[in-house]
């Protein structure tokens, strides 16, 4: 069982072929049924769905105040090691960037958690660069010795692991793991992935189903918008999502959906994300898997952030820095540009505001 | 004599129980609590930040009301327990609503692993009330392992739906000893008035009251509903009947 059967069977759709056959009814009848499938989804996401954006909101928000409440979890990024041996056009940490390298010593992970810690924030998120020479296994086990004094839950965005490596980091004290297929198109994944381990299409596009056999408790899956047309991957991810928590019950899916922001490469994006299209894609993941969870990374500007904040979103960083060691120390070194540089107090003022509970504290290990 | 539900010894008055979850301000919690006079309330250990005044939820919640911790992200019986004894061991008390959900995606509870750590928590003298799918041969063995109530479902947690599962719940009123608590799926006061009206011993709503416009109104409105409907239940409803009933009978002639 793997998720690449599943893929195979959509590699080929011809989606403009099915949007070009759409007539309004057929969108007024994807927004009406009960029973909600992968087409209705997709018959949503057609360019003549885009004229009924408001119906589609006001649905999407009833639903995710019903199975959410008008809360929304807090977490933050902290970059361990920028050490990259993968040459991946979109991202600012390839090995062919002239980056200053860095990775925390025991003591900055330390001062970056005792610094994180106070603002309140129980769910941390540890990053790294691809590279098991610089940052083994080992490394990211001390790590997390360290964070479990500080924080309730952690999850992990590193390179991907065998399943037995997952079990040993879940025995250590993790509970989520975070891992992008980037993009699901095969072609345009090999374009950009150059060279290193992560041109290994399929062995990220199972590392979900790994993590998932060895127990992990959380799983947030995405794709780059930007690097393929965003309804192909809208779709992909979609169903990977569902794939997931068809197969794996007990995992608390969710997905980001993070567009191409500037960084320190020189790779130019081709396919444009409208902020309509990102507006269309949370409404319709939330119409289709009312339980799957969103998150919104500072990718997207402070002011787009709020405005999206009633329509799905179900998990939002706050006072991020994609810099190693960027809470405590600064440098210019980071993965990609944020839009949105509040700070948790910033962010569970705004929460308030809006009428919606900050959630600090989801999980207690 | 007052009329009042006895769970584990202790005598609540009030037979709708609040969850804590999905409130978009956690101050309104203490509103909600407050002027539905809430006794038991039940709160999401995940979400207990001790180290916190402002983000801790227990400084929500009014000093009269008895907390009953839940074990809400337990996947198995395991975990539940680990809960069960962090919630003790961090001063919330001896009650424990054992909630143990392995799908995700329908938020149905695992009733097997549910009575793995009802028989475990029972003897460690917690006060167990177990969160299940109405089924009766689980709630006996519940039972059996020492809950001090069950806590069947109306409708999958969230839905709205109301009281799916009459028929079921119904049957566990008849036969079961402990009080029988309707918890999950109920969304309107009226569903609620329907579970007590059947003869349930309380409710337990969250997300109606949580994200209605006004959760303190909605929380007096289901808190007025189950009062009425206890109230029905004790006063004896009339059969129900297909046909109207004449009220000069035809055999009336017989007694003249």
């Amino acid at each position: 069982m793997s998720f690449e059967k599943e893929i195979k069977k959509y590699e080929n759709f011809d989606l403009d072929g099915y949007f070009n056959n759409l007539i309004e009814k057929d969108i007024e009848n994807a927004l009406d049924s009960d029973y909600q499938d992968l087409f209705q989804f997709l018959t949503r996401l057609s360019p003549l769905a885009e004229n009924y954006i408001e119906e589609m909101a006001q649905l999407a928000h009833g639903i995710t105040k019903q199975y959410f409440g008008k809360t929304i979890q807090l977490y933050t990024p902290m970059y361990l090691s920028n050490f990259c041996i993968n040459q991946c056009l979109y991202c600012g940490f390839n090995t062919t960037n002239k980056i200053e390298r860095k990775k925390l010593t025991l003591q900055e992970v330390k001062n970056e958690a005792a610094y994180i810690a106070k603002t309140g924030l129980k769910h941390i998120l540890i990053l790294s660069g691809e590279s098991r020479e610089k940052s083994p296994l080992s490394y990211i086990k001390d790590c997390i010795e360290i964070l479990n004094e500080y924080f309730t839950s952690i999850s992990i965005e590193i390179y991907p692991l065998k399943q037995n490596e997952y079990r040993e980091l879940i025995d250590a004290g993790i509970d989520g793991l975070t891992i992008y297929q980037e993009v699901y198109d095969k072609t345009i994944y090999n374009k950009v992935h150059v060279s290193g381990p992560k041109n290994d299409y399929l062995f990220r596009l199972e590392t979900p189903e790994r993590a998932c056999k060895a127990g992990i408790r959380t799983v947030n899956i995405g794709t780059l918008f930007g690097l393929n047309k965003w309804e192909k991957e809208a779709l992909f991810l979609a169903l990977h999502a569902k794939y997931i928590q068809d197969n794996y019950p007990d995992v608390e899916v969710s997905v980001s959906i993070p567009r191409i922001r500037p960084h320190s490469g020189n790779f130019n994006l081709t396919h444009e994300v409208r902020d309509i299209n990102l507006v269309q894609f949370i409404l319709n993941f939330r119409i289709f898997l009312p339980r799957v969870g969103i998150t919104l990374s500072t990718r997207e500007s402070a002011a787009l952030r709020d405005n999206l904040l009633p329509l799905g979103i179900t998990k939002m960083s706050a006072g991020s820095s994609t810099s190693v060691g960027g809470h405590t120390i600064r440098d210019n070194s980071n993965q990609f540009d944020i839009s949105d540089d509040r700070d948790v107090d910033e962010m569970r003022g705004m929460l308030l505001a809006k009428g919606y509970q900050p959630v600090l504290k989801d999980w207690w290990y | 004599m007052e009329d009042m539900l006895i769970i584990a010894g202790q005598k609540i008055r009030n037979r709708l129980l609040i969850g804590t979850g999905k409130f978009p301000d956690k101050k309104i919690i203490t509103d909600v609590l407050t002027h539905s006079n809430a006794d038991i309330v039940t709160v999401a250990l995940r979400r207990v930040d001790l180290n916190s005044n402002e983000e801790n939820i227990l400084n929500y919640i009014p000093d009269q009301c008895t907390l009953m911790p839940n074990t809400s992200g337990a996947r198995n019986a395991e975990e539940s327990i680990r809960i069960a004894r962090l919630a003790r061991a961090s001063g919330c008390g001896n009650w424990i609503k054992i909630e143990v959900i392995s799908d995700s995606k329908y938020l149905l509870p695992d009733n097997i692993e549910t009575l793995k750590a009802t028989e475990v928590l029972a003897k460690e003298d917690f006060i167990v009330l177990p969160y299940m799918s109405p089924d009766l041969t689980i709630a006996r063995m519940l039972v059996e392992a020492g809950a001090a109530a069950v806590m069947p479902l109306g409708a999958p947690i969230g839905s709205n739906r109301g009281l799916k599962t009459k028929e079921l719940v119904k049957i566990m009123i008849e036969v079961i000893d402990v009080p029988v608590i309707v918890d999950a799926g109920i969304g309107k006061p009226s569903e609620a008035m329907e579970c007590m009206e059947l003869g349930c011993d309380a409710v337990l709503v969250n997300t109606a009251i949580a994200t209605a416009q006004d959760p303190v109104g909605m929380s007096k409105a289901f808190s007025d509903a189950v009062k009425a409907g206890r109230l029905a239940y004790l006063s004896g409803l009339g059969r129900l009947s297909e046909n109207g009933k004449s009220s000069s009978p035809l055999t009336g002639f017989l007694y003249e």
